[in-house]
């Protein structure tokens, strides 16, 4: 069964027909973006982050009609000044990636981090980040990149 | 600024911790995956699988698929044979299927296809199919495979590329699909001359790769070419193989492949490529197939191997002799496993000065999913039997694990079990660093009360899988920017970035000034393949030659119009030549190593161009009342030759060393009666951020590799040799449980521990 939703997508008005049984994934695809992927589609490995509403959750797990009204927010939302955010620059410079695949869950999962916990602890960015899975294991310097992006926004 | 060709060989480019060249496009999300490919009008597939692990197929009922709304339409292998009469592939064997025929040899083989506008319909319909199967006896394990009345495949269709498989060309009744025999001096004399015999056994689980982007493939009949865009590590093999099926030739077949997001040496050779590109020229429309990760668990596998291991043994601790016996579960399809038991299987006996050797490796075939390359062809498996038993021999003997490894070391110079001699092959360095960075010579906390500590090492040698080519194209423009054309896939190690560091190295230009093409078949030259860590040796050469050809062109074009190619900068040459911004040069390398097949014993003096050399210590704390336990320390040292690119290397070495640990602690591939049990990673578990070792220490000794280009090597499998062994011998310096089977569980030591005390658990 299809039906009609409306949503917020990175600050811009969207409406468009979804299925009952089509996911958050399929719906931001419709609409070209391509950086919440669906992997494991278990809600296990974090590929899919978006966030809605200031939460980051699983796109795979998200039903389509539930976003209808919400304000979902994906990793191609574009800074104020079209440059990258600490978060990136300090994924960026510590080579905090190899394939890229699981990069923009993780780069939503930190910023969601550094709201909640400014100055992480190691054992906080290990729990933080415990539901996102990285095949490449760049585990090392992705806890490096969250506390030099720590470091970036407290300036 | 316009640029003015440097002095090549500087420094300026190469051995540069450079970001990666596409590291925006990944943290924002824009990277270029084939998973995000969409086509006008392209329908999607859903694989119908296999339910049974052997079995004839006596009828497929498409009729209720068929008739779903929306569904396009259904193939089976009758419809394939139509457009590919021989529809069987692979790199080794011509064995597996496009879709089954007559048969199905595991749980999970593809039987038919449903396209789909929706993909949801697709699947709906998948499901809507009925086999009728004639149950056959299976065969699971790879060493009873060696005497099965279960054949997997009535007869062996070796494909001709390999001298060593011939042989093999219509035998029927088997399921050895290659057996691989060396022989150095006399083991079995120099047994009886022992002052000990030591034998064990090893196993190693069956594993998988699980890139986070599973298998995805688009074909798109264009009226002049079949065009494939696949995540695929090998683009020049899927062109080739792909036009061999269809009876075409190769430049009707265009293979594009994006970033991957990941590859491991999953996504070599063909994987969804043959049954993708069937079903599109069918359809007469692109089809798009994408796995889910549950039908990751059915294409490609880690061999899972048994491994014994005899020693003949001074009193001194010096080796004298060793047979090595391996068998490889090859599961239902060969696909590149007879080369993982030749070229793995010559370095068995390990990184050891031995005057006796007898190595004979089987590749089996069994009733399971198919097993590959993954992550160093077969070494870790090898790796972890040697090293285990030479902590199993040393502790007989009552000897230090390093000092034995001293006494036997393959030193610079020593001929190898091939006999080819050791050059630049950093394994004395690689384990002395290693013994310095673990205090070894200093005491050791062994903990007390429930807790105790241990600690050990281990060390490995892989050779490159030789002989492969690649070939590369270095173009520059007019402005003095250049790219390199290149077949090799970045699936995340950084070849695009190492590529335009070879390229900006060897010309003399900014490595800002350089970007390399994607493969596409139609546009960037062959290369054999990325994998084995050849690209960096190989490619690396290629780009190298094809930019210094560039760039003695580039001379020779100023020359001609009476400049000087080292005080001009670049445009202007161009603009005497051509009178405005307007031409290029081309450069081109091409690379092939000597090399030498080995004799009917085994016996060759150039087995491989290049050694790679992996060694781990492990501190380990273990809990005596439960058999849990925690790595406090994971140290891992790698000969690398120079590093291209340091930063990227160090995140080679620990990935590497990461999925290792996986494999060692807790990934295994279960199975009941040929159905693989916990298909998802709800139910296997690969590690996370909380699995990374309190301290885990990396390191590239230093060590230049004299026949590669600006003297660099392979780095992305070293990492993964030696972790498995050092933890066992960790665990069992501990709390004296060894462990012989992986993974090493936390059950596993407590039994070992209820043993240990006479109070044995019941199974």
């Amino acid at each position: 069964m299809q039906r009609n939703i409306r949503f917020t997508l990175n600050g811009r008005p969207v409406e468009t027909q979804v299925g009952n049984h089509q996911n958050l994934v399929e719906v931001l695809q419709g609409q070209g973006l391509f950086g919440a992927r669906e992997s494991c589609s278990q809600g296990l490995c974090g590929c899919c982050t978006v966030i809605i509403n200031g939460a980051a959750v699983s796109g795979c797990l998200t039903l389509a009609p539930l976003i209808d009204g919400a304000d979902v927010r994906t990793i191609e939302e574009s800074q104020p000044d079209g440059k990258l955010d600490p978060v990136q620059q300090a994924f960026v410079e510590t080579g905090a990636f190899q394939c890229g695949f699981c990069t923009p869950g993780f780069v939503l999962m930190t910023r969601q981090l550094l709201d909640a916990h400014p100055q992480p602890t190691d054992d906080e960015i290990r729990h933080y980040l415990a539901g996102n899975l990285c095949r490449c294991a760049a585990y090392p310097e992705i806890i490096k990149a969250v506390q030099l992006a720590a470091a970036k926004c407290k300036g | 600024m316009a640029t003015t060709l440097g002095k090549t060989n500087s420094g300026a480019a190469f051995g540069r911790s450079i970001p990666r060249v596409e590291a925006q496009a990944k943290v924002t999300g824009k990277a270029e995956y084939v998973h995000n490919l969409r086509l006008p009008g392209m329908l999607y597939g859903k694989v119908h699988r296999s339910t049974v692990a052997h079995g004839r197929i006596r009828g497929i009922d498409v009729s209720a698929a068929k008739a779903l709304p929306g569904v396009y339409a259904v193939y089976t292998a009758a419809d394939i044979i139509k457009l590919i009469p021989e529809p069987y592939y692979g790199p080794a064997f011509h064995d597996q299927p496009i879709l089954a025929v007559d048969k199905v040899h595991h749980v999970g083989e593809p039987v038919a296809l449903v396209l789909a506008a929706d993909p949801h319909v697709a699947e709906a319909a998948a499901q809507l199919i009925d086999v009728d199967y004639e149950e056959l006896p299976a065969v699971f394990d790879e060493v009873e495979a060696m005497t099965s009345k279960a054949i997997v495949h009535e007869v062996l269709k070796p494909a001709g590329t390999f001298p060593d498989l011939k042989h093999l060309k219509g035998k029927r009744d088997t399921n050895i699909a290659l057996d691989f025999h060396l022989r150095r001096g006399d083991a079995q004399k120099a047994f009886a001359e022992a002052d000990h015999v030591f034998e064990h056994t090893f196993r190693t689980q069956q594993v998988l790769h699980v890139p986070l982007e599973p298998f995805v493939t688009v074909a798109d009949p264009t009226p002049n070419q079949l065009v494939i865009h696949t995540a695929s590590q090998s683009p020049s093999f899927v062109r080739i193989e792909i036009a061999r099926l269809l009876g075409w030739a190769e430049n009707k077949v265009r293979v594009k492949v994006p970033y991957l997001g990941g590859g491991f040496g999953a996504k070599l050779y063909i994987k969804t490529e043959a049954l993708t590109a069937a079903a599109a020229l069918l359809a007469g429309r692109p089809v798009k197939i994408s796995l889910t990760m549950e039908e990751q668990f059915y294409q490609i596998t880690k061999h899972a191997a048994t491994l014994r291991i005899k020693s003949g043994v001074t009193n001194e601790g010096k080796v004298t002799a060793r047979e090595c016996e391996v068998w490889w579960n090859g599961g239902a399809y060969a696909d590149i496993g007879p080369r993982v038991t030749q070229k793995s299987g010559f370095t068995a006996p390990g990184p050891y000065d031995i005057d006796h050797v007898s190595i004979d490796s089987y590749a089996l075939y069994t009733n399971l999913p198919a097993a590959g390359a993954l992550r160093g062809f077969g070494i870790p498996q090898l790796v972890w039997a040697y090293e285990s038993h030479t902590d199993m021999i040393a502790k007989a003997l009552k000897m230090d694990p390093l000092a034995i490894r001293r006494k036997n070391i393959l030193r610079e110079g020593r001929p190898q079990a091939t006999g080819t001699l050791m050059r630049d092959a950093g394994i004395e360095k690689v384990l002395e660093r290693l013994a310095q960075r673990m205090d070894w010579e200093k005491a050791f906390d062994k903990g007390g009360g429930a807790i105790r500590r241990g600690r050990g090492i281990a060390i490995g040698f892989k050779a490159s899988i030789s002989p492969t080519t690649s070939v590369a194209i270095v173009n520059v423009s007019a402005d003095g920017s250049c790219m390199v054309y290149c077949s090799t896939v970045d699936m995340g190690q950084g070849s695009d970035t190492a590529m335009a560091q070879f390229a900006a190295e060897a010309l003399g230009i900014p490595v800002e000034s350089v970007t390399v093409v994607h493969p596409d078949t139609d546009v960037t030259p062959y290369d054999m393949a990325t994998l084995g860590s050849r690209s960096t040796y190989h490619m690396g050469h290629a780009v190298k030659l094809a930019a210094e050809d560039a760039r003695d062109k580039l001379m020779q074009l100023a020359k001609d119009v009476g400049l000087s190619a080292e005080t001009t900068p670049i445009p202007d040459i161009f603009r005497k030549k051509y009178g405005m911004q307007a031409g290029n040069v081309v450069g081109v390398g091409s690379y092939i190593p000597s090399y030498t097949s080995p004799d009917a014993q085994g016996q060759t003096d150039n087995a491989t161009p290049f050694w790679m050399i992996g060694a781990t210590g492990a501190e380990v704390e273990v809990d005596t009342e439960t058999g849990e336990f925690k790595i406090t320390r994971l140290v891992n040292l790698v000969d690398v030759g120079r590093p291209v690119n340091p930063a990227i290397v160090e995140t080679q070495i620990s990935g590497a060393t990461m999925m290792q640990l996986g494999f060692t602690l807790f990934e295994r591939m279960d199975f009941d009666a040929g159905q693989c049990t916990n298909a998802s990673l709800a139910d296997y578990k690969i590690p996370g951020i909380r699995d990374v070792p309190l301290v885990m220490e990396n390191e590239a000794v230093d060590m230049v590799q004299q026949s590669g280009p600006f003297g660099a090597k392979g780095v992305g499998e070293s990492g993964t040799f030696g972790v498995s062994p050092a933890i066992a011998s960790a665990i069992d310096d501990a709390v004296g449980v060894r462990l012989t089977s992986l993974p090493l569980t936390a059950e596993a030591v407590y039994r070992g521990l209820r043993a240990q005390a006479g109070k044995p658990l019941d199974e």
